[in-house]
């Protein structure tokens, strides 16, 4: 199972909006605890380890590369699942 | 028996006959095999080897047994092992056996696990036993067999090996200090199960490298009447220590063992007085209880493996090659698991039927093994002491989503238990072709099943092992004549070899040329379905109760193949 990387979100605007709003009025530790455990929960619903994996390959090159032209590159580039 | 204070035993040393030899530097006996170290894993080594025919010399710096409780936990594996080395029956009978293990966030518990959900097994998944009486248990049964001489005060003060390593002329000379002076003691192997702090490791300039936590934990050992049940209880965050963890565990005598987070800024000396300790464990227990200190120990740990179990004829095992975090009874119990993968080895190579190339794969297995329990280890301690924020807000997380979520119980990590390593990858298993569902696969060590021997109670663990070992389940056919000659032919090969039938229930043929077979019965069933056997299956076992191959019909040729193939002798196709 691969990740999805193509538009996939019924909603998406709404769905931004909520996940904005879902921190409405916390500080800072609020927000990262918030954050961890809506990531648990979606990482629960994936379930499959590798799919998992792809998602933190990208979340972790997107912060490694800044560039995002380096970053969209990478993205593009032929993968073989973990 | 259990009278005897194994803590406050003293054992005396005694003048050997090396050092009345005089000046005899060449001429001195090789011994074949000197283990460094009486402690658990020292002692079962040296008693497993002794059970397999080898002369021992055990030698300790020490001559007494542990002092406290220390590992307390020991699981089924190593209860299989004690029973194998003749002395499971009183560990057991002592022990306070558990299964269950409830972890608790705050006042709330929010998930339970039972490490043996199923019943017809000899042994649980764990006793709680003090080291002191586990040592003293496997001192006794040392001391009755003749070929182990055990020498007290002997500390190893200088190490030297000789001859190209590998072949049959190496050797090994320890410089022994006694209170008499030192004298040398050669050995053709070397056991190294003097400890954490391995002064032969130190000696060999050889280091084990890894983490070291920056945690302190508060080991308080206490006597008291309680109502607690016979479980392994952990707490995070409890309210009578908050911020930190709580660990409960059932000792026999009545005492319990409350472990404590501290934290890092915590001072060892000043958190052992009972100034201290007193009001922590009031905490838990309730102003009432009355309650009386027994021992108590401030420590810190490390997860650290040595790169490679083997130097030469030097074979490191138990907390002198590996160290793990006491979370998940991952020390001891892996340490009696290279005992046993040890003993076989030496007992082989020594007995002139294998190669010495076998003991290289002890270090390659257990080196294994061992990086599976420190990375178990590693995981449950990250997740009790996490190491950053971000580790710590999503511990909390999974902690908070497990009062509601049923996923997250899986996933809050409160030490994962010892079990034995699958050994999947072993040179010494053959590739199974047959088509085998089932957790029996080459590599993996043996469970348990009730079976009737002679038509009474019997367990199989008791009739596999010190020995290779082929079992062969039989069906209504019964087992045909060429098998039963072929497998008469490896009962009286050059290896040692014991053949075991196990029957389905109801099917006790007479096996005509196997009189030295030992028959058994499987009135429930559960030897067949836990092998996934089907009539004829065949399995081939290792000394140490681990599966090397297994075949749905039996083939002489394949058979003597993987027999050579686990004993890494030439020629194996």
């Amino acid at each position: 199972m691969a990740l999805i990387t193509q538009l996939n979100l019924t909603q998406p605007d709404d769905f931004y909006e909520a996940l904005i709003d879902m921190h409405r009025d916390f500080d800072e530790a609020q927000s990262q605890a918030a954050n961890a455990q809506l990531i648990l929960l979606l990482a629960n619903h994936i379930g499959d380890y590798a799919t998992l994996m792809e998602a933190i390959r990208y979340a972790r090159e997107g912060v490694d590369q800044p560039n995002p032209s380096a970053a969209q590159h990478a993205a593009d580039a032929p993968r073989v699942a973990a | 028996m259990s009278s005897i204070n194994y803590q406050t035993l003293s054992f005396e040393y005694r003048r050997c006959a090396e050092q009345d030899a005089v000046a005899a530097a060449t001429d001195a006996a090789r011994h074949p095999v000197i283990v460094v170290g009486a402690g658990p894993v020292g002692l079962a080594t040296a008693i497993d080897l002794a059970q397999q025919g080898i002369s021992v010399v055990l030698v300790d710096d020490d001559c007494s047994l542990a002092t406290g409780s220390r590992a307390i936990c020991f699981s089924k594996r190593s209860l299989d092992i004690f029973d194998r080395l003749g002395c499971g029956d009183r560990m057991v009978d002592k022990g306070i056996s558990w299964n269950v293990g409830k972890v608790f966030l705050q006042d709330e518990m929010v998930y339970t696990f039972n490490l043996l959900p199923e019943a017809g097994h000899h042994r649980p998944a764990f006793i709680n036993l003090q080291q002191y009486y586990v040592e003293g248990f496997l001192l006794e049964r040392a001391q009755s067999l003749p070929n182990i001489d055990i020498r007290w005060k002997s500390k190893v003060v200088g190490l030297q090996q000789h001859g190209e390593p590998g072949s049959a002329d190496a050797f090994v000379t320890l410089t022994v200090e006694t209170p008499e002076g030192e004298y040398a003691l050669r050995g053709r192997y070397v056991v190294a199960a003097d400890g954490s702090r391995s002064p032969i490791r130190n000696m060999m300039g050889l280091d084990s490298k890894g983490r070291v936590f920056k945690d302190r934990f508060l080991i308080a050992d206490v006597k008291m009447e309680a109502e607690f049940p016979s479980e392994r209880w952990f707490w995070f965050d409890p309210p009578f220590h908050p911020n930190q963890s709580v660990l409960l565990h059932r000792q026999p005598d009545n005492v319990w063992r409350i472990d404590f987070q501290l934290g890092w800024d915590a001072d060892p000396a000043l958190e052992k007085t009972p100034e201290r300790v007193l009001p922590r464990v009031r905490a838990l227990l309730g102003p009432d209880v009355k309650f009386e200190l027994e021992w108590v120990s401030v420590y810190t740990f490390s997860c650290l493996r040595m790169e490679r179990f083997r130097h030469g004829n030097v074979l490191f095992v138990g907390d002198a090659a590996h160290l793990v975090s006491p979370f998940g009874a991952r020390g001891a119990n892996s340490g009696f698991q290279d005992a046993e993968n040890v003993a076989w080895k030496l007992a082989m190579v020594l007995d002139g039927r294998a190669p010495d190339a076998l003991l290289d794969t002890y270090a390659s297995e257990r080196e294994y093994a061992a990086d599976e329990n420190i990375r178990n280890s590693t995981r449950s301690t990250d997740f009790i002491t996490p190491k950053s924020p971000v580790s710590r807000t999503f511990r909390d997380a999974v902690l908070k989503l497990a009062r509601k979520h049923p996923f997250a119980r899986q996933l809050a990590n409160s030490g994962r238990l010892s079990v034995p390593a699958v050994l999947r990858d072993s040179a010494l298993n053959s590739a199974d072709n047959d088509g085998f569902e089932g957790k029996m696969v080459p590599g993996a060590s043996c469970v348990d099943a009730p079976v009737l021997s002679n038509g009474a109670p019997a367990w199989l663990l008791a009739q596999v092992g010190n020995a290779f070992t082929g079992v062969i389940f039989c069906g209504n056919d019964g087992i045909d004549a060429a098998t039963q000659r072929a497998l008469k032919a490896l009962q009286t090969g050059s290896i040692p070899f014991r053949v075991v039938v196990v029957a389905s229930h109801g099917i006790r043929h007479a096996v005509h040329d196997l009189e030295d077979a030992i028959v058994l019965e499987d009135a429930e069933g559960l030897a067949w379905s836990r092998y996934d056997a089907t009539p004829g299956t065949f399995y081939l076992i290792r000394p140490d109760q681990h599966v090397c191959a297994r075949w749905r019909t039996f083939d002489a040729t394949q058979v003597d193949a993987a027999l050579k193939r686990a004993l890494c002798v030439e020629g194996v196709a």
